[in-house]
């Protein structure tokens, strides 16, 4: 098992740095295209999300947004990567969002709740707890 | 990075996408889209070179689906079995035309 961390600031301009963090991690472990993608996909999304809504109420202050870790860990027996999303930020847990109806036609869509629908629907385990002051988020997908 | 290519033939708009559609990269497909689809019937997006795409793009893509209901068609072309399988998951592949 091997661990990676980053600390950065929750706003999307950083959404490079992180994406680059993770897949440089991705292509070390010889993911398959698909799942590169997927992991990918689940990853942009929470950290969009936190640099959306988890440090709201700062947005004015000078201080600015707040911190989000972004922890990436693999196993080899059997073989999986973890992403675990740390922020202190307001308790907001995505998962209860209730899922978009994907069925409906074009003119009836919103586009709400569908990133974490994805996240949902590709990872092999998604888990949100607030403990200790913090948002914490974990997805899992195995390999 | 995403790049966009455009090709007009009289009302038909070809544009062809390269690289990722993400939240970054998104508004400058929304905003090449918006200044672009007057007296379009239609729109063509080649995908062959797209490797990605997240949330942020399938939101472009279905007000590009709206608008082109009300005026002519839309075609998704090339796409990757990754990006179908996005589609899939979605429903998209429901209200896209995929080629």
């Amino acid at each position: 098992m091997s661990v990676r961390e980053l600390t950065i600031e929750a706003k999307k301009e950083n959404l490079d740095k992180v994406m680059a963090f993770l897949e440089s991690r991705l292509e070390e472990l010889n993911c398959t295209p698909k799942a590169q993608i997927q992991i990918s996909v689940a990853m942009e999304e929470i950290f969009v999300n936190v640099a959306s809504y988890a440090y709201q109420h700062l947005k004015n202050i000078k201080e600015g947004p707040g911190m989000v870790s972004i922890r990436v860990e693999d196993t080899e027996d059997p073989r999986s990567v973890a992403v675990t999303f740390e922020d202190s930020g307001i308790p907001f847990d995505p998962l209860s969002r209730q899922d978009p109806d994907v069925s409906l036609p074009a003119e009836e869509r919103g586009i709400g709740g569908l990133g974490i629908y994805m996240v949902k629907k590709s990872m092999d385990h998604v888990h949100y707890e607030y403990k200790d002051g913090k948002n914490i988020m974990t997805f899992r997908k195995d390999l | 990075m995403l790049n966009i290519t455009k090709n007009t033939n009289g009302t038909e708009l070809l544009i062809g996408l390269e690289g990722r559609l993400d939240t970054v990269t998104a508004p400058s497909l929304e905003n090449e889209l918006k200044g672009s689809l007057d007296g379009v019937d239609s729109l063509i997006l080649d995908m062959a070179e797209l490797q990605y795409i997240s949330s942020a793009g399938l939101r472009v893509l279905l007000s590009a689906q709206k608008v082109m209901n009300k005026q002519g068609r839309m075609v998704i072309r090339n796409a990757s079995e990754d990006v179908k399988e996005i589609f899939d998951v979605t429903g998209f592949s429901d209200i896209l035309t995929i080629e």
